[in-house]
């Protein structure tokens, strides 16, 4: 089949990819919203991963599973950005490193 | 050989979108560049056969997630102010670090011994995903819809403005 010219390690190396990129955005930003478009670019990542092992081992399980994590990735930033709303109003700015009250 | 340049166009065009998400100085071209990378997304779905994984990250992500991340870029930012909206710190350790985190991910990927298939020519898949939601999964499904309805009230009772008095 012509599938069978990419192997799994392409899919799997995208997804490296991604998941870097979320990991560098979430460690370098200070913006509460681009922490979570990291967030959202590592789920993506695993969702890649899922579903290209499902490909590659037959059955439909890995899809599933993806299917869970956008629909946790969905209230996730749902509950994120309140969250970030939230930290607006009070602080009148995002940046994460403004928001330190408790600190002593 | 058609389908390995498209492949390699769409991967190369998700990687870009995700650099730019990673990069950007603005975060509204952050937003944009997330699209491209959802969409990049979806597009690998496609490859990989599973047109209603495609669909539903298309639907959710494209269509839910992005535009509330627009929303609420553009409730948190007066829009004069929007240029040094994405400040990023200590880019350098974290670019040295993120580096070693990849090589050890690309050492695994190349060395492990992956038991694969060869996979079959890609059918309808949303028959048997339906069925295996209402048979198999049937729990975890329900129990993904009670998340989903507490966590959008709570993001209701968070977001909206405090009655004081």
């Amino acid at each position: 089949m012509q599938a069978a010219t990419i192997g799994l390690e392409h899919f799997l190396i995208v997804g490296m990819l991604l998941f870097v990129a979320g990991l560098f955005t979430v460690v370098t930003r200070r913006n509460a919203i681009g922490i979570l478009m990291g967030v959202e670019l590592i789920l993506n990542s695993a969702n890649i991963n899922y579903v290209a092992f499902a490909r590659y081992s037959g059955g439909h399980d890995g899809q599933i599973f993806s299917v869970f994590v956008i629909m946790l990735a969905a209230a996730e930033a749902a509950i994120g950005l309140a969250i970030v709303l939230g930290i607006y109003r009070t602080f009148e700015t995002i940046d994460v490193e403004a928001t330190d009250v408790l600190r002593g | 050989m058609i389908y390995a340049v498209l492949f390699y166009l769409v991967a190369a065009f998700t990687v870009a979108c995700a650099a730019g998400v990673a990069l950007s100085r603005n975060v509204v071209y952050s937003a944009f560049a997330l699209m491209g990378a959802l969409f990049g997304t979806a597009g690998m779905f496609a490859f990989l056969g599973a047109d209603f994984v495609a669909t539903v990250q298309v639907l959710v992500y494209v269509g839910g997630i992005l535009v509330l991340t627009l929303f609420a870029i553009m409730l948190t930012h007066q829009i004069s102010e929007v240029r040094v909206s994405n400040r990023s710190v200590a880019a350098v350790p974290a670019a040295v670090l993120i580096a070693a985190v990849a090589g050890v991910l690309l050492l695994a990927i190349l060395r492990a011994p992956w038991k694969t298939i060869d996979p079959t020519a890609p059918q309808a898949t949303t028959y048997a995903i339906g069925e295996l939601f209402l048979g198999r999964f049937l729990l975890p499904f329900e129990l993904a819809s009670i998340v989903l309805l507490t966590a959008l009230v709570g993001a209701i009772v968070l977001s909206r403005k405090e009655l004081r008095g």
